[in-house]
């Protein structure tokens, strides 16, 4: 009933765990795989070793969370057997990727061509690296890279959009010119936040980004514009945490539903629990397939 | 968001460790941990080695950008608090408790609630002892009719040997269970023991902590999350755990070998 397609792909469920949430070894990603997402991404992996931003990098805060994580990653070709072990994720498998260059996306897509994940997402969407969102929020910049990178992927690219730009349908329909297989949005929404009593930032980078319930209607807005500007389909994400969220991410425009922030407020087990709604939602609404909600 | 807690006393432990006395109210739970923060340095988990009515104390340990920083605390300074998390120990009476180095501030909360066990506490040498003069923490052990053995590396106080040796020959069939923490080659070594005796083991653990609720992934052990599956872990939980007493994740994510990351850890 729930069972999807996805640039090709077949799913049993359209949630997926977003970037950056449980996403750092193939062992959690199956748990989170076994929890019934439909399908998983992994942390964003980069060009060369980095250790990320200190702590607090994450914190709760009312309705949401806040991070600057600040994409720690081992680095692509320093990941030991994970990379190998891909092929062990029992769902469909999306590829987080990022760099500082053009040079550095077109490098790593094409290292993973054989590990075979089954889509290769481009985070051009960090707030926060300090130059993590030049991409996205440039068309010209994001058109190059995502022609440069298609270029060398026989996977479908899909590049994951910020929210802290004016024109995330233009950013969309270059994507889609330049040949781009999805679109992923939104990524987390830029925000400094002081701690009241301190009067120090929150978070030790002094600046995050916020998601969860918090950042829901900004991402709903963020894809119905998306979806009025392209044609290729979107995995919609930001605050969705319930069947309701996600039935109504879907009329936005969205064909899969991502779920981040959602694993702290419900468990590991939010996409049971989601898909145990969804359907409820459906039988009571009379949907047979999730294609019929519109 | 974090709770702000003012140091009402500081006391020095051991020569690579000191207590912190913080003022608040907290609920707690036997063995989880919280988030302390210290503004413009650094965040990390803490056990809470004490914990009274309007106050609490964490014991930390020297080492890496905390050192520098805790020597220079003051009394009425304020710390950021979030937490506490986790799931923790189950205290079961008649039970071996085994405690290595700073493992024993997680383990004073523990001995406040079992009755007849036996404390097993080692260190290198007699000064990092941790509580060895701590006149509460004696009232404590005698009133639940427990008992506690100490052991040394070098013999400067109490049996000369590890911990795991004493266990070994404490460790019979009336042992309810066996709770550890400290060095995780050291809780292997428990673990191995209580499953060759058949004897229930519960361990508390330590991998790298960012977010301390569940969603970043830094602390993954084989499919588990150490801050909120864990700190403490049964021995149901640990005989699947494929990264226990091999692997853990620095900060970049990067999966090394044990002793690397404790290694990266103290620098
Ligand atoms: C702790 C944390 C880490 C994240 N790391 C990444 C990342 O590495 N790459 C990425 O593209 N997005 C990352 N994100 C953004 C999420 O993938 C998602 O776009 C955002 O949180 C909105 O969805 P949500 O409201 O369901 O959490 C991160 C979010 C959080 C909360
Ligand atoms: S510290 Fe983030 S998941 Fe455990």
């Amino acid at each position: 009933m729930i069972n999807t397609t996805f640039c090709k792909i077949e799913l049993q469920s359209p949630l997926v765990l977003a970037s950056g949430i449980l996403g750092t070894s193939v062992d959690i990603m199956n748990r989170v795989a076994e929890n019934g997402a439909g399908a998983v991404t992994t942390k964003s992996i980069g060009p060369i070793e980095r250790q990320g931003h200190n702590n607090p990098s994450v914190i709760e805060i009312e309705n949401g969370l806040y991070n600057a994580v600040g994409l720690p990653t081992p680095g692509y070709l320093n990941m030991g057997d994970e990379l190998k072990r891909w092929k062990e994720i029992k769902v469909p498998l999306i590829a987080s990727v990022y760099g500082s260059s053009i040079r550095d996306y077109v490098h790593i897509v094409e290292y993973l061509q054989k590990y075979k994940p089954s889509i290769i997402e481009l985070n051009i969407s960090c707030p926060n690296k300090d130059d993590g969102m030049m991409f996205g929020a440039s068309p010209r910049l994001t058109s190059q890279l995502v022609r440069a990178v298609k270029a060398v992927s026989s996977i479908p690219i899909m590049p994951k959009l910020t929210p802290n730009c004016d024109n995330i349908g233009r950013i969309a329909k270059e994507c889609e010119k330049s040949g781009a297989d999805a679109i992923c949005a939104i990524n987390t929404v830029q925000k400094t936040i002081i701690h009241p009593e301190l009067k120090v930032p929150l978070l030790a980078y002094g600046k995050g980004g916020i998601s969860g319930p918090i950042i829901r209607e900004i991402a709903l807005e963020k894809v119905k514009e998306i979806r009025e500007a392209v044609k290729i389909p979107i995995l919609g994400l930001g605050g969705i945490t319930t069947g309701e969220d996600a039935i109504e991410m879907l009329k936005a425009g969205a064909t899969l539903v991502g779920i981040g922030s959602g694993v702290y407020s419900r468990g590991i087990d939010i996409f049971k629990k989601v898909n145990e709604e969804i359907k409820q939602i459906m039988k009571k609404e009379g949907y047979k397939t999730l294609g019929e909600i519109k | 968001m974090q709770t702000i807690h003012k140091i009402k006393k500081i006391i020095r432990e051991t020569p690579k460790s000191v207590s912190l006395i913080l003022d608040g109210k907290i609920t707690y739970q036997l063995g989880q941990f919280i988030m302390l923060w210290l503004p413009g340095v650094d965040e990390k988990p803490f056990a809470i080695s004490y914990l009274d009515k309007d106050e609490f104390r964490v014991t930390i340990e020297e080492k890496g950008n905390f050192t520098k920083a805790i020597s220079n605390l003051i009394i009425g300074t304020q710390i950021g608090l979030r937490g506490p998390y986790g799931h923790g120990f189950e205290p079961k009476d008649n039970s071996i408790i085994v405690a290595g180095g700073l493992g024993m501030a997680p383990a004073i909360e523990l001995i406040k609630k079992v009755k007849n066990s036996t404390i097993i506490q080692g260190a290198k040498s007699k000064e990092f002892l941790l509580y060895l003069n701590d006149e509460n923490l004696t009232k404590l052990i005698e009133k639940n009719k427990n008992k506690i053995v100490h052991c040394t590396d070098d013999g400067s106080f109490g049996i000369r040997g590890f911990t795991t040796q004493v266990l070994k020959k404490l460790i019979n069939k009336q042992t309810k269970t066996v709770y550890t923490c400290g060095p995780e080659v050291m809780i292997k070594k428990v673990f191995e023991l209580c499953e060759k005796k058949k004897i229930e083991c519960q361990a508390s653990l330590e991998r790298m902590m960012k977010c301390a609720i569940g969603v970043c992934g830094s602390c993954v052990c084989g499919d588990q999350l150490v801050c909120k599956d864990g700190p403490v872990f049964s021995s149901e939980q640990l005989r699947k755990m494929k990264d226990f007493g091999k692997y853990a994740r620095l900060k970049s994510g990067k999966k090394v070998a044990l002793s690397e990351y404790f290694s990266y850890r103290d620098q």
